[in-house]
């Protein structure tokens, strides 16, 4: 992970490291900071991809109020992922378009 | 109605203005209830590693994020007079029942009843148009600092700025001190708007500072792997090596719920939005809603934090504790004092626009 190893002022507190897939690759990040930290920290920068021009979007504002960084977290759509705290185990795609709402009873 | 829940006192947003109005209301007998967007308290705080200047009653000479942890404490000492949510943002405020609807994490809602409200949303970052500015890689100011301050992540190898004003500087500087290097800081003004102190640092450190530039593109097709600046005299066109361009050109008050509310809003420019009009107590043309912070207009964490003061015990007041009158007028003070001078000129001249003497209701 590229993660800050010296710092002048600050010292880092990380949770518990946890694995997680992103796109069925597995990664390592820390439980309850932002999934898009952990991504942002495993080289991940392209989060979704929008739906009539197909441009790639990732991380921007990091305070839940852009929509940039939606993704598919465990089945759910339009997740933000800035401000959703990382689980062991979450399963997080790349959104592609608008995504599609779970229907009830859907496994995969 | 069971499933509602009730407090004396909603404070939207748990930053430097939020957190002193919960503290303020709090210690005078209020119940307060603190809802906050992101996953941890303190908002801006908690992302600055400088020392603060300003005045000794709002911890200057003290470093920013160990401000949030003094006012966390004094929340902490209000005992279960305050309750806090994270991760939890207030999403919507019915105007014919003052009822707010309050999302937990991205799936869970609940209804929220308050008898008042203090909104200290704060702000959100404005971004510029140019080609491909959409691209991963062009981040915010704000998230930059999120990511390298809060989680110790390496936002990139060589970062573009964007902005001299003191977000741009403070931050490129705090980029330093994460061992990420500045390719340069640009300005469109002929002049750096932050202060001379900021400046200072990052030009005794080698970072060209470069006055009447623009971005004219961003590169990359994926993700950003240059940008293309101009001289806005000249025209003349430069190649920038960098793989993150970093916006810090403005912000503007975050305040829809004020909106919802039917606040009566005014387009300030000084104050870099529409901002609510409010009485010297803080209070909005809604007999329950007062402001504080960059949500009133934006200026800078010590007066957020005075302002936080002033509408927590004008709240209280309001529900009839006991409050100390000539606190209003330290407070106000120490407003006063913060902003005096050339620096205050703009923020005073845009307050004066907002002020309503008195909403005849009171």
């Amino acid at each position: 992970m590229q993660l800050i190893s010296e710092h002048p002022v600050l010292q880092y507190q990380h949770g518990k490291k946890v694995e997680f897939s992103f796109d069925g690759k597995k990664l390592e990040g820390f439980e309850g900071e932002p999934i898009a930290m952990a991504l942002h920290a495993n080289g991940v920068h392209i989060y979704r991809v929008t739906p009539e021009m197909e441009r790639p979007r990732g991380f921007f504002c990091a305070i839940g109020k852009c929509s940039s960084c939606f993704m598919v977290v465990d089945g759910v759509p339009n997740v933000r992922t800035c401000v959703t705290p990382l689980k062991e185990g979450m399963k997080v795609e790349t959104q592609r378009g608008k995504g599609a709402i779970p229907m009830e009873g859907e496994t995969d | 109605m069971a499933d509602i829940k009730t407090t004396d006192i909603l404070v939207v947003g748990g930053g430097a203005a939020g957190l002193s109005a919960a503290a303020e209301a709090a210690s005078h007998g209020a119940k307060v209830t603190v809802l906050e967007s992101d996953l941890h308290l303190g908002g801006q705080l908690v992302k600055q590693t400088h020392k603060f200047f300003g005045s000794k009653d709002e911890h200057a000479g003290t470093r920013g994020y160990k401000i949030a942890d003094i006012i966390l404490n004094e929340i902490k000492e209000c005992g279960d007079k305050v309750e806090t949510y994270t991760n939890t943002a207030a999403v919507g405020y019915y105007k014919n029942d003052g009822i707010v609807t309050v999302m937990r994490g991205e799936e869970e809602y609940f209804k929220l009843q308050p008898k008042k409200i203090v909104m200290a949303t704060g702000a959100q970052e404005r971004i510029i148009p140019f080609p491909n500015n959409d691209i991963p890689g062009v981040y915010g100011a704000g998230a930059v600092q999120t990511l390298m301050n809060v989680y110790g992540v390496v936002p990139g190898k060589r970062v573009l700025m964007i902005g001299a004003g003191n977000i741009g500087l403070i931050v490129s500087y705090q980029l330093m001190q994460a061992g990420v290097e500045i390719a340069a800081v640009l300005e469109a003004l002929p002049k750096i708007g932050g202060y001379w102190v900021h400046a200072a640092k990052i030009r005794r450190l080698g970072v060209p500072i470069l006055l009447r530039h623009t971005i004219k593109a961003a590169l990359g097709t994926e993700i950003v792997d240059g940008a293309i600046i101009q001289n806005i005299d000249s025209g003349e066109l430069t190649h920038v090596d960098c793989d993150v361009i970093c916006l810090a050109v403005g912000l503007t008050p975050t305040n829809e719920m004020l909106w919802q509310a039917g606040c009566d809003m005014k387009f300030i420019p000084q104050l870099c939005g529409h901002v609510p009009m409010r009485n010297p107590k803080l209070r909005t043309s809604h007999p329950d809603i007062w402001i504080a912070g960059d949500a009133a207009g934006i200026e800078e964490a010590s007066a957020a934090m005075v302002e936080g003061r002033i509408a927590g015990l004008a709240a209280a007041e309001a529900l009839g504790f006991a409050v100390e009158q000539e606190k209003f007028g330290e407070y106000q003070e120490r407003l006063n004092s913060l902003r005096r001078g050339e620096a205050g000129e703009k923020i005073r001249s845009g307050l004066a626009l907002a002020q309503v003497a008195d909403w005849g209701d009171e």
